[in-house]
């Protein structure tokens, strides 16, 4: 193994494969930066010449840099513009974009870079220690833990709930779910609830939706409402906000620490993904964090934001694993990532590590520097992208409409997408004003599909409920599911019970 | 769409953005140029098809040029009903379709079928397989099927499809001839074939119905045991999986994909159609385009392919009639 090491070491850090790393990172970190373009699309793009480089080392180096380097932007448009991207950066809006309604752009993303950077630096270091004995950890979950793990990760809700709007956020957790319920599902063979309408005949696509309930609402807000829209032009564009105190530094250490671990096994999992790793890394720190801490989350928390940054870019390293080690590919990214491995004739599996693995160990070893390159090229950019809030509001307005119905039209190629955003969109903006959190019910949308099929399938194969006593992790996860939903909404009960009179938020 | 992640669909895929590169005609090409219309998104096994096929007719000198364009939506009937409703300007577009098309046909999820287009030729195929775990004790359809006979709650199959959808019905196929009961197969659907597979190695289901190009690269990798392959003849690019047929089970099924064009094409048009894709399968574009992607040459033209989907049709509606999906 340590020869092989050696091999794949020396292969990363050939001149060539330096450049691809570099050129895989420019290019992911760019693109990932407007909403719309995923790294699946990017990746997908990015094929045909990763394959006529000819060398598979090569060619998986710059794939991956493209890979990870799109996580790595994706945070960029969800922090200045509430516009996600792709899933895995939702959960980054929830604190990014209010902290950078604060002016504090520049600060939020410093944060954003620097989690990535440690996200995606551990994740390589588990990785290389530990990728060959993960695979096993990898086929350790069934349908019926996945179903746990989607519960789980709909616990994340309870972040809103503790406000004092429980009902409301429920509501719209359960409109989500219902929402994903539109479309052909895995379970049957017909269309649910289209209408008849053939464009709903494959369900509500995420961009639309995201686009719809985040970028689109804010930015007619801001119209709507000429107070906020005057003065929240100023103070994103300041450098000095880019600084991290040591205190703050200090706050967000252990969240990173932690989310990097966390993110990285659930990364491991098939079914998981990057995803499910920002959501739960969200909950988790926002019930480990004290409770003037807990206030903050929602409104521009700075472990808020770190903590699903740093997750996501781990569990995208994890998703390395079932994909190297197995050959199966977890999420659509790495699902053409090995269309592009086995177009070079390498086959992924057990036997890569063996036969050669030079590719296996170039690849991760070119993640450290591939991290390294990102942070270096990120964090002297952030003054000058941060700017991009300075532009004044009747000119920046116009631009995120712009980026809104780009993203959703690229996605599907299809006109009638943009008649769903404008129509969802609007439909957001009335709750918004009725003072409906809105994640939410992109929380349940996202894990609706998932929980659906996993539920299914457990029932299916184990005849009943049965699962969730004959599989004791499954039970396992459901229990601390329950007591993240449960004890914030408790402890917020209890608080509002002590200081009567206190205004509740909203 | 279910075969959007396995992994032949994403090869197909990765070859499909390969070949934008490519293209390089020759002089006097028989057809000036051709537009693909892919009924789903960039990267599934559609678009793999359409612009494999358009590279290896446009690098031969086949073609002048070809363009392509994805139009998603209801399950391939948004760009069916297109092709139908602006035929008349639209004699210049191929559509590439598959085995789906008829399940969806059936099922009411697609208005129109093939009957409603001009049928040009069915290209290339995959042939189905039923594969287990490499330490599994099963290691014969014959073990299976034993197995199952004991009992059937406890042999989970799963598949990339949902219920009633192509491995859904390749399974229930299988085991139909073989004798059993086709309603008492536990099938277990996944979104893709990459959760499939991994259902698999975690033991949550006992076999998988995948596609045969991507059993061969499980098998080759030492992941799993193909007991059993839908083709009538043992495959040369992997004589070790028996067939169902030598088994004693008595079927065979074909996962074909296909082009089609507007109704009311003009005979001569469909004609130049039809010979440009037969003249593909001697050139050294396509062989290198299909090594590529790992697909089998099933050729099948003209009125050959409308009797080969009326075939596919009646076996399909049979089936899913006794399944209850009808």
């Amino acid at each position: 193994m340590m020869e092989g090491m050696l091999q794949g070491l020396m292969t990363a850090i050939s001149p060539f494969n330096i450049v691809m790393v570099v050129s895989g990172c420019i290019i992911g970190t760019l693109i990932g930066m407007l909403p719309g373009l995923g790294p699946m699309s990017i990746i997908a793009i990015m094929i045909p010449i990763a394959i006529s480089i000819g060398d598979p080392s090569s060619a998986l180096i710059l794939l991956a840099g493209v890979y990870y380097g799109a996580i790595f932007g994706g945070s960029t448009s969800s922090i200045l513009i509430n516009a996600p991207g792709v899933a895995s950066t939702v959960a980054t809006a929830f604190d990014g974009y209010p902290m950078a309604r604060r002016g504090q752009a520049g600060k939020a993303l410093t944060i954003a870079a620097i989690a990535s950077f440690c996200g995606g630096t551990i994740g390589a270091i588990l990785l290389m220690a530990f990728a060959p004995a993960l695979s096993s950890v990898a086929l350790l979950f069934h349908s019926a833990e996945y179903f746990a793990l989607m519960v789980l990760g709909l616990s994340a809700i309870a972040a809103f709930a503790g406000s004092g709007s429980v009902g409301k956020a429920l509501m719209m957790t359960v409109l989500g779910l219902i929402m994903a319920t539109v479309g052909e599902a895995a379970l049957f063979n017909a269309p649910r609830f289209t209408g008849g309408v053939q464009e709903f005949q494959s369900g509500f696509s995420f961009i639309t939706l995201a686009m719809a309930m985040f970028a689109l609402p804010e930015a007619l807000y801001l119209v709507l409402d000429p107070n906020r829209s005057g003065k929240a032009g100023e103070g994103g564009g300041e450098i000095r906000d880019m600084r991290i105190t040591r205190e703050e530094a200090w706050t967000i250490a252990p969240v990173i620490g932690r989310q990097s671990l966390q993110g990285f096994f659930i990364g491991v999992l098939p079914g998981a993904g990057a995803t499910i790793a920002s959501f739960l890394g969200y909950a988790v720190e926002r019930n480990l964090a004290t409770k003037e801490e807990q206030a903050e989350f929602g409104k521009g928390s700075i472990k808020g934001l770190a903590a699903p940054e740093s997750a996501n870019n781990a569990a995208c390293s994890g998703s390395f694993v079932p994909l190297l080690t197995l050959g199966i590919p977890g999420s659509g990214t790495t699902a053409i990532l090995l269309g592009a491995l086995m177009s070079l004739n390498v086959s992924p599996g057990p036997r890569l590590m063996i036969d050669e693995p030079d590719i296996f160990w170039s690849v991760i070893i070119s993640m450290y520097l591939g991290n390294l390159v990102l942070l270096m090229l990120n964090l002297p950019l952030i003054p000058y992208i941060a700017k991009l809030l300075a532009i004044p509001r009747n000119y920046l307005i116009p631009f995120i409409l712009f980026f809104t119905l780009m993203g959703s039209y690229i996605g599907q190629n299809n006109a009638t997408e943009l008649l769903i955003l404008v129509g969802l969109g609007l439909a957001a903006t009335v709750l918004r004003f009725a003072d409906y959190p809105l994640a939410p019910l992109l929380i349940g949308f996202i894990l609706g599909r998932m929980l659906e099929d996993n539920f299914a399938r457990a029932m299916q194969l184990y005849d009943g409920f049965g699962f969730i006593l004959e599989r004791p992790m499954t039970i396992g996860l459901l229990v601390i599911a329950t007591a993240l939903v449960l004890l914030p909404s408790y402890r917020a009960r209890r608080a509002r019970l002590l200081r009567k009179g206190v205004a509740q938020g909203d | 769409m279910t075969i959007l992640l396995t992994r032949r669909g994403l090869a197909a895929c990765a070859a499909a953005f390969a070949l934008s590169l490519g293209g390089v005609a020759q002089a006097e090409p028989k057809i000036g140029s051709v537009h693909f219309l892919i009924p789903g998104g960039a990267g599934g096994g559609w678009d793999g098809t359409a612009r494999g096929v358009g590279e290896a007719l446009t690098r031969a000198g086949l073609v002048g040029n070809a363009s392509f364009e994805n139009m998603s939506g209801g399950g391939g009937g948004k760009a069916m009903t297109w092709l139908i409703d602006n035929a008349r300007s639209n004699y210049n577009v191929l559509m590439v379709n598959s085995t789906p098309m008829i399940i969806r046909g059936l099922n009411g999820e697609v208005d129109q079928t093939f009957r409603d287009l001009t049928n040009i030729a069915g290209v290339v195929g995959d042939y189905a397989a039923l594969v287990v775990n490499t330490d599994s004790p099963i290691n014969s359809f014959g073990d299976l099927k034993a197995a199952y006979d004991a009992n059937p709650n406890q042999v989970a199959i799963g598949g990339g499809s949902v219920p009633g959808g192509m491995d859904h019905l390749i399974t229930s196929m299988i085991m139909q001839a073989s004798g059993a009961d086709p309603l008492a197969v536990k099938y277990i659907p996944y979104d893709t074939g990459g959760p499939a597979m991994a259902a698999l190695l975690s033991g949550e289901i006992k076999a998988l119905s995948t596609g045969l190009s991507e059993a061969i690269e499980l098998a080759r990798a030492g992941e799993v045991k193909i007991i059993g392959i839908t083709a009538t003849e043992r495959v040369p690019a992997y004589p070790d999986a028996p067939t169902f047929r030598e088994q004693g089970v008595d079927m065979e099924f074909v996962n074909w994909r296909g082009f089609f064009a507007a109704p009311g094409l003009p005979e001569d048009q469909a004609a130049a159609y039809r010979e440009t894709i037969a003249a593909m399968y001697e050139t050294e574009a396509w062989e290198e385009v299909r090594a590529r992607n790992g697909w089998v040459n099933i050729h099948n033209s003209g009125p050959e392919f409308t009797a080969f989907l009326e075939k596919q049709e009646a076996e399909m509606k049979a089936l899913m009639t006794k399944l209850g999906f009808l």
